[in-house]
């Protein structure tokens, strides 16, 4: 394998380490704002996980991917960030 | 958790375990707290760590701990499309006596937690503070899902995400402009090829930065490690909004650039991350203290953008929370009267001294984004035509220079440039 192929996300993702908590630490506040999202869809431009897509009327959040840089919060709103629990998310080996 | 703490410090990167390895030492109760499953376990960095605020904590620290390569050459490169300028510097000092050092937070963090708790400190990981504990509008203790805990001083050492300043009342929501998104990924080589490719010896190495090509303030960094690469890109979030492109996608541009591509050819990725930079400078740095509670490093937003430091702010800012922690708990007064203190000492100390000093810096670059895109163009550009040999004569070489020179920029706007320039560092 070398770097010149470039990986999707996914399959970079499949390099990290994450622990999946069954609660999701990322929501949106007022879903019907995005509906008419006043930032042309922010938070999927931004993450540089993919955790955010738009799927037929609605945002959705595969909170699994996230690695907790807070990218998305401070683009919008109408994001609810939290930390995942303790000892769960993204688990660095190098960092 | 009924015990009451002389201190709580919630995060364990640099900065919370400076506080907590410097109050326990004093013979301070204190407990940190960790939401990753170990200290690093969520930190990410460029990136280097600096011997002389290291070893404020640990004296000749790079016997012991998990170092990866001591740096002894910068690198500068300016980079346009398919070219790039390198300006760089090497030292043989920087082998005699240390100046950085690149690490990996995953396995430095924890080494030096462990300082921390060898002093008496406990740490307690996998648990998420996420609330402070308010009473009378003074901080009392912090909440996390295993329960409330109290101290006398909550210390803040939980990033640039950081919740209990924001809960406190302490900091606003982040400024799109004020922060850096950074896109990084750890690439394994074996040792030799590094060492190879970028011109070291056994443990030497070499920390670069890399401007232009890209959107706006975008700047690539590059750090040499053991047996791996750090590679990666930040840009801030205003700056990556406008843009419309991905953080991978870029991530991905810089890595193909035919500069860059050949350094890290045949390495394999070994892991991916993103982070936030707060690199407002000092007009963003938090209101660092209030009854109760201090807030240190990222989580204050003390990061010296311009120099590239981090980790010694974090480390000095932790240190000096310490410090006024123990003269509070001396006092028996833990209100902003005493902590007071500990933002006049950060005013005192080069921390906020640079970053007032640069206080224009972050945006005058801001709202002059040319500095990173057309002078490294124009470096490119220039080096080239310099180079190119065919015949015609170096006086009509030397004037068409001058002439691409002065239709980019013109003579008026080259004086202002460098006027600002003068000005801002002087």
């Amino acid at each position: 394998m070398t770097a010149q192929r470039v990986l999707s996300i996914e399959d970079k993702l499949y390099r990290d380490r994450f622990k999946v908590d069954e609660e999701p630490h990322l929501w949106i506040k007022d879903p019907k704002m995005c509906v008419k999202c006043p930032f042309n869809f922010v938070c999927i431009r931004v993450c540089p996980t993919d955790v955010y897509k738009w799927e037929e009327d609605k945002i959705t959040i595969t909170y699994d991917a996230c690695v907790e840089c807070g990218a998305c919060q401070i683009a919008c709103y109408d994001i609810g960030w939290k930390h995942p629990k303790g000892g769960f998310g993204i688990s660095y080996k190098y960092g | 958790m009924a015990e009451k703490f002389d201190s709580v410090v919630v995060g364990a990167g640099p900065a919370g375990i400076a506080a907590a390895y410097t109050m326990a030492k004093a013979g301070l109760n204190v407990l940190v707290v960790e939401k990753g499953e170990k200290p690093g376990a969520k930190n990410v960095f460029g990136g280097i760590i600096f011997k002389h605020h290291t070893e404020q904590i640990a004296p000749e620290f790079w016997k012991t701990a998990p170092i990866e390569r001591r740096v002894v050459e910068y690198q500068y490169w300016f980079l346009s499309k398919e070219s790039h300028v390198l300006v760089s510097h090497r030292n043989q000092r920087f082998n005699d006596q240390y100046n950085a050092f690149t690490v990996h937070r995953a396995k430095f963090d924890p080494w030096f937690a462990k300082l921390a708790e060898d002093a008496g400190a406990t740490i307690i990981n996998r648990t998420t503070a996420d609330d402070v504990i308010k009473e009378n509008g003074k901080i009392v203790g912090v909440k996390t899902e295993r329960g409330e805990i109290s101290a006398d001083v909550v210390i803040a050492a939980d990033g640039v995400n950081s919740m209990l300043a924001r809960q406190a009342g302490l900091r606003e929501e982040l400024d799109p402009d004020a922060v850096v998104l950074t896109v990084k990924e750890v690439v394994a080589l074996p040792k030799q090829r590094i060492e190879e490719r970028f011109n070291l010896g056994p443990d030497e190495g070499v920390a670069a930065l890399l401007v232009g090509w890209g959107p706006g303030m975008h700047a690539g960094f590059l750090y040499t490690n053991r047996d791996t690469l750090s590679i990666g890109i930040g840009v801030s979030m205003r700056d990556l909004d406008k843009s419309g492109q991905r953080p991978n996608a870029l991530l991905e541009q810089f890595k193909s650039h035919p500069s860059i591509a050949p350094l890290i050819r045949d390495a394999e990725l070994k892991e991916y991350s993103a982070h936030l930079i707060p690199e407002g400078g000092y007009d963003h740095v938090a209101r660092v203290y209030m009854d109760g509670m201090l807030v240190v490093g990222d989580a204050a937003m003390l990061v010296n953008a311009i120099n590239w430091e981090g980790t010694n702010l974090a480390l000095t800012s932790g240190i000096i929370a310490g410090e006024t922690a123990i003269e509070a708990k001396r006092k028996g007064d833990f209100s902003s009267r005493t902590l007071a203190k500990y933002r006049q000492r950060l005013e005192q100390s080069f921390v906020l001294r640079d970053l007032r000093k640069y206080r224009n810096v972050p945006s005058f670059f801001s709202t002059h984004p040319h500095f990173f895109t057309l002078y490294p163009e124009l470096a490119n550009e220039l080096a080239y035509m310099w180079h190119v040999v065919d015949d015609e004569t170096k006086d009509e070489r030397i004037k068409r220079m001058k002439s691409t020179l002065f239709k980019r920029r013109s003579k008026l706007g080259l004086v202002s440039d460098a006027f600002h320039l003068w000005r801002l560092f002087s």
